[in-house]
Formats: structure tokens, sequence, C-alpha cells
């Protein structure tokens, strides 16, 4: 960086004379434009990002009920949230770790390469391609268990929420024990055999054998899902038996559509990154002298992702 | 950058690692208690909700402008190039605005219509001006 700044001053001061000022000599931002396109493509794409988590917004306040995230995002490889009883959004803590730890290696990577040394800048981009591959790898689990799991799709969001105080029914059409309180969430899941997905409500439908259509205590749909029964405590809807239905359809597009262009982002961002680490491994970068400032500007790509993770993050699963 | 010794710069990176872990940290924490995992009084209590939101988004906010200024190095930047990324986002504050708001609009606009639909419909009465195979929804919302 003090090299480079210098050295673009000097040519500034050189030309700053009013005559040359229409032949291109002055560089107001004193950046190199690749630096400074670098800033305006993060610029545009930001504003993509935001087009995205703002109609999340807009669709979240246009629907009466939608997931809680909590209980959505709760399930996690190896049995983490067993361990410590229940830990929803522990999964995708680490995973924001994992990017936050990504972003501060490329720092160092950048860092080096300001004092000129290869090797620096080599071992510190090859750990943050590690940290971009682990958190592809995380989403990758994330999708398979959402899509196979909980059976979520594009169109079909198998998450619902109460909107009252209640109890379940059992598979007889009688009270069962089991009660809900309003603005919980339920999963609606698929009768199939051997393909059950991981169940929320422990002990429930494991022995029983469903009919198809409409039940005393459970509708079995023509794909297999079983909705449940349930009377709401009180509201407007109370003493009536009512129906589980699928939650707000717009969730699993939205999940998938800005999860998925993140994800693609941060996929990309590791393609360039190994293409240019390649590059300085051949030495490419030194003999340009200027500070490794390629890498220097895919470094601002990759803390721009880690940058759009804190919002997706917010939105998706904190909010 | 080129104001600070190599080994301040590395411990500035340490810091900074340490700082967005924590601020993470407290989001999620904020979060859950919003939800009622931490104190199961708190369930359901939408101004607890909102306030936990607004926490949660300031600090979000905060962990930007960090990454940005921190890691991206703009404090570093000539203030024209900083101020030429980062004054067009204020039209966002305008789309959130906006956008949310409509949101809220279709939401009102579905449950008026529900209403209304679920409203018997009944002929004009004897008397009225309008003719007798007109039919009125009995509506005085």
């Amino acid at each position: 960086m003090a090299t480079t700044d210098t050295a673009l001053e000097h040519h500034v001061h050189e030309h700053d004379h009013e005559g040359d000022a229409w032949s291109g000599a002055q560089s107001p931002f004193k950046a190199s434009y690749g630096k400074l396109m670098m800033w305006y493509f993060l610029l545009s794409d930001a504003f993509t990002f935001a087009g995205f988590l703002i109609t999340y917004g807009a669709l979240r306040f246009s629907s009466p009920t939608w997931p809680v995230p909590d209980f959505v995002f709760a399930t996690d490889p190896f049995g983490i949230s067993a361990f410590f009883g229940s830990a929803p959004l522990i999964f995708v803590t680490f995973m924001s770790f994992l990017l936050i730890i990504s972003s501060v290696t490329m720092v160092r990577a950048v860092q080096e390469g300001h004092r000129e040394n290869k090797n620096g800048v080599l071992i510190w981009m090859i750990l943050t391609i590690f940290g971009g591959l682990g958190f592809l790898g995380c989403q990758a689990w994330e999708w398979t268990n959402l899509i196979s799991g909980e059976n979520m799709s594009l169109t079909r969001n198998t998450f619902g929420t109460h909107t009252a105080d209640g109890y379940y029914l059992d598979h007889e059409g009688k009270k069962s024990a089991e009660t809900f309180r309003e603005g919980e969430s339920y999963l609606i899941h698929r009768h199939a055999a051997g393909g059950h997905g991981e169940s929320h409500e422990a002990g429930h439908g494991a022995a029983h054998e469903y009919k198809k259509g409409e039940q005393a205590g459970y509708m079995l749909d023509d794909q297999s899902f079983i909705h449940r029964k349930y009377v709401y405590a009180d509201g407007p809807l109370k003493g009536q038996t009512q129906t589980e239905q699928f939650g707000p359809r717009a969730f699993g597009a939205l999940f998938f559509f800005i999860t998925g262009f993140h994800g693609f982002h941060v996929f990309s961002g590791v393609v360039f990154l190994v293409i240019i680490a390649l590059n300085v491994a051949s030495g490419v970068y030194a003999a340009r002298k200027n500070g490794y400032e390629m890498v220097e500007k895919i470094g601002l790509y990759w803390h721009f992702v880690d940058l759009v993770w804190v919002f997706v993050f917010l939105v998706f699963y904190l909010l | 950058m080129s104001h600070v010794s190599y080994e301040q710069s590395k411990k500035n990176v340490v810091k900074g690692l340490i700082l967005l872990a924590v601020v993470t940290l407290i989001e999620v924490v904020i979060s859950l208690f919003g939800k009622g995992h931490i104190i199961k009084g708190v369930h359901g209590n939408v101004i607890v909700l909102a306030t936990c939101g607004l926490f949660i988004a300031g600090l979000s906010l905060y962990k930007a402008y960090f990454i940005v200024y921190e890691f991206m190095h703009m404090k570093h930047e000539v203030k024209g190039l900083a101020m030429s990324v980062i004054l067009p986002m204020l039209l966002l504050v305008w789309a959130i605005i906006a956008f949310f708001q409509e949101g809220n609009a279709w939401k009102n606009r579905r449950e008026d219509v529900q209403k209304r639909n679920a409203q018997p419909i009944t002929p004009a009465q004897e008397g009225s001006l309008l003719s007798p195979d007109t039919y009125q929804l009995d509506w005085k919302g």
C-alpha cells in the first residue's frame, strides 16, 4: 500500500496543472481502475441482494403468519443440538463463524501481499479457500436436510404457524396431551415407509397405520403428507377443529433463491481465489511489483460475500 | 495500513476477528431471548420482539461498517470514493420503508376481501332507488 500510494501521488502531483486534466492525467480517487470498478461492481451487487432481502421483508409483512426461524433452522449434523439438549441456530452460527474467519485470513493475505511476501500470500489464500469450501459444505448439508428430510421445495413450505393457543387431537380425534402456543411453528411430515425425515414431535406417528383422506385426527393428502388436526382454545376460531395447512408458499422460494444466490457468490469467489492463488504461486504478481493488487481486488470481493452474509443471517435466521 | 507497523496491523486483524465473533454471538443470544428460548416468560411479546429486532439490526449494521472500513480499507480511501459507494446506499432506506409499508397494505387488503366475501348478499331494499335485481353487500365497514 505504502509504495503504491506514494508512487501514485507523485504521478498525480507531476501532472497537476490545468492542461493535462483533459488527457486523464488526474486521479481524484487515487485508486487504480480495477479497484475502483470492483467497488462499483460490489455496489451494484449490494443493490441486487438488497432487492432480494427487501422482497423477503415485504412478503413476510404481507403474510398473516410466517415460519419461526429458530424452529425451521433447529437442525444440525452429528446430533449437536441433542448434545446440548436444544440449541436452535447453532449450525448457522457456526457457518457465520466460518465466513468471518475466512474473511480474516483474506485480510492477512492482502497484508502479506503489501510486503511482497509470496509464500505468506499463498498460505493465507489457501486457508481462505478452505473456509469458503467449508461454508459451501455446510450449506449443502442444510439444503439437503430441508429438501429431502423436511420436504421443502420452491413452491411447497412444510412449515406452518399457529395463530392461537390450542391442543392437538390424537389419531382417533380425541383431545391429546400435546398443546401449542400462539406463534409456534409446526412441520408437516410425509408418511412414507422409511422416508420419514427428522421428527420434531417426539413419539408421534411411529407405529400408527395411516389411512388416506380425511380422518378423525388427521388428513393424509395425495402426496402422503400428514396434516394433523387441532383445536384452538381461544381466538375467532375457538373450539373448532382445524387441519394443519402448509405455510406461506413464498418462504421456500425466497430461502432457496436468496441463500442460493449468496452460495453461488461464495462458489465463484472460491473459483477466483483458486485462479489467483495459482497466479501467485507462478510468480505473475511478484513480477508486477504492485503489492499484489490483484489479491487486494479479490479480497474486496471476498469481504463483500461475508458482508452480504451478515444481512442474510440477520433476515433469515435472527429476525 | 500505511500508517501502522506490520506487527500492529497483525494484532488489529486478531482484534477484528474477536470483535466480529463476539458481536455475532450477542446477536444470536438477543435473537433467542426475543423468541423466548432463554427466559420462558417473554414468548410472543411483540414489544420485546421488535426491540430485539432493532438491536440485532443495529449490530448487523455495525458489523457491516466494520467490514467495509477495516477489512476492505475504506478508511484509507479518498473521501470522494467512499461517498460515491456509500451515499447511493441511502436509497435503500426509502426502499425498505416503502416496500414494508406495501407488504402490510397487501395483508390488510387481503383480510378486507375475506371479510367482505363472508358477508351475506341481499337484494336491494324496496323503496330504494336501485332496481330490484341489484344485489348489495351488507357491509358497514
